[in-house]
């Protein structure tokens, strides 16, 4: 099953896919266009890995003093900074290098401490798509990635759907990429991540409870590049969900 | 489930907002003398320059704990580090707010304790250190803003065992309480009831598994913790 969070017409609803755009929890059927999306769940805390793929810590490798081989780097984010699908996020002025990330999206559905990667998924309430954009201008070495880089005003793009586990029988099984203006600039597949979902789920409740609503953003594959105002960036991943931004003038 | 945690929602607030919003963001290494004790170390790989913009981080809900909260050492830990730190309250939007305006946009302020296991590494140190359940202590109350004359000029302590081995204040910051608001809210929007912590002071101490710890900054509150080991 797909759920998403919809405002329309003054109000909040749920909404499930339609062969034409979406329908509302109570029967109206709706285009894409004619809804504000919201972040498809009510979100928790966020929690966002970076260097998760074995590629895109190669990548940065040279402005690196940690490798992937050392434990999950883990950092936390506002609500601020959440946006839905079809949402614009603002390119500050003047800065040189802004990024997207696609991430899947792990969204916790029941209380985990101290969890065995065995039984880890069954904590797993579904999965969206994220773009976890960065602006690189402001990266600073001191406690890595600082929030200006990675904590703006809706710099986190969540949606559109959110995907039930039982749908998503193997999370380290899906494709994603990024498409900017309709041309492929990133493709990975989640099978090489450094720490997959599971493990995870094991190595945070180790130290932190996880609640349900509270989402992990698993890292991004290799492959960004620059966004400039105008630019559309879709983030897909298969079977999860094609989630759509837009880069905007920050004035 | 934006909602306050349990220990948040346990929070008396006297001034609007009368509730807090369940985030708490905290500056890091903004007590000069802590600048200062890194020495050339601040120049060198892998920092290779002194902070620019606010160094920060982010207590989430699981960090929250309410005065008389037990803390938890982990297995093969000697000692927790445990300071004090100023909560900013925020009591009106702040979006871009200028140095001069900050403290219009404040309603009062929390006491909040910073727990965290000791490494030294201000580079990217592992969520596990500084993030761990129950690290964030929130005072039970918020004192208005009206009643603190001079917030950058506070007197705390850390007790141990009733007795103190740390005493701070909060001068000397590379940004007091108006300029934090101010070069925070550059970037994100600060909701009325989120809280922003001044950060911890230069030489908070380490306090092992056994311990009962009192902090205190003078008219803004006081917080007791026991620190235990964790079960094995």
């Amino acid at each position: 099953m797909k759920r998403a969070r919809v405002a329309w017409g003054g109000a909040v609803h749920d909404a499930a896919p339609h062969e034409r755009g979406l329908q509302l929890a109570d029967g109206r059927v709706l285009a894409e266009s004619d809804v504000v999306w919201l972040p498809p769940f009510h979100v928790g805390t966020v929690i966002a890995l970076g260097l998760n793929y074995a590629d895109h810590a190669k990548e940065l490798a040279k402005e690196l003093t940690t490798t992937a081989k050392d434990e999950p780097l883990v950092f936390f984010k506002g609500p601020g900074a959440l946006v839905g699908h079809r949402g614009v996020t603002r390119r500050p002025q003047g800065v040189a290098f802004m990024h997207y990330e696609c991430e899947l999206a792990v969204v916790i559905g029941r209380t985990a401490r101290h969890v065995a990667r065995a039984d880890a998924l069954q904590h797993v309430a579904g999965y969206t798509v994220c773009n976890d954009y960065a602006v690189r201008d402001h990266l600073e070495n001191w406690y890595r990635p600082n929030l200006r880089v990675k904590n703006r005003d809706a710099s986190t793009a969540l949606g559109p759907w959110l995907v039930d586990a039982a749908d998503v029988p193997d999370p380290q099984a899906l494709a994603l990429r990024t498409l900017v203006n309709g041309r492929l600039v990133q493709q990975g597949h989640t099978r090489d991540m450094v720490n997959g979902v599971a493990a995870l789920i094991e190595y945070l409740s180790g130290f932190m409870t996880l609640q349900c609503g509270d989402v992990i953003l698993t890292g991004t594959p290799d492959g960004v590049v620059n966004v400039d105002v105008g630019d559309e960036v879709v983030c897909e991943i298969d079977g999860i969900g094609r989630l759509v931004n837009t880069i905007v003038a920050d004035d | 489930m934006l909602a306050n945690s349990a220990a948040a929602c346990a929070v008396v607030l006297d001034a609007p907002p009368w509730r807090l919003s369940g985030m708490v963001y905290a500056a890091l290494l903004n007590h000069r003398a802590e600048l200062d004790a890194l020495g050339a170390a601040a120049y060198e790989p892998p920092y290779k320059a002194p902070p620019r913009a606010p160094v920060l981080e982010v207590k989430p809900r699981h960090t929250h704990a309410a005065d008389g909260a037990v803390v938890r050492v982990p297995r093969g830990v000697p000692a927790l580090c445990i300071g004090a730190s100023l909560g900013i309250v925020i009591g009106a939007v702040a979006r871009r707010v200028e140095a001069a305006r900050a403290l219009s946009h404040v309603a009062g302020y929390l006491l909040l304790g910073d727990v965290s296991v000791p490494v030294p590494n201000h580079y990217r140190p592992g969520a596990r250190f500084k993030t761990r359940d129950g690290f964030c202590p929130l005072g039970a109350r918020v004192v208005p803003a009206a009643s603190v004359a001079q917030p950058d000029a506070l007197h705390g302590r850390v007790q141990v065992d009733g007795r103190t081995v740390h005493g701070f204040d909060t001068t000397g910051r590379v940004r007091g309480v108006a300029q934090l608001v101010a070069d925070v809210s550059e970037f994100m929007t600060l909701q009325p009831g989120d809280v922003l912590a001044l950060g911890v002071s230069h030489g908070a101490p380490l306090v092992a598994a056994g311990s009962d710890v009192v902090l205190a900054i003078d008219g803004v509150g006081a917080l007791s913790l026991r620190v235990e080991a964790e079960a094995p």
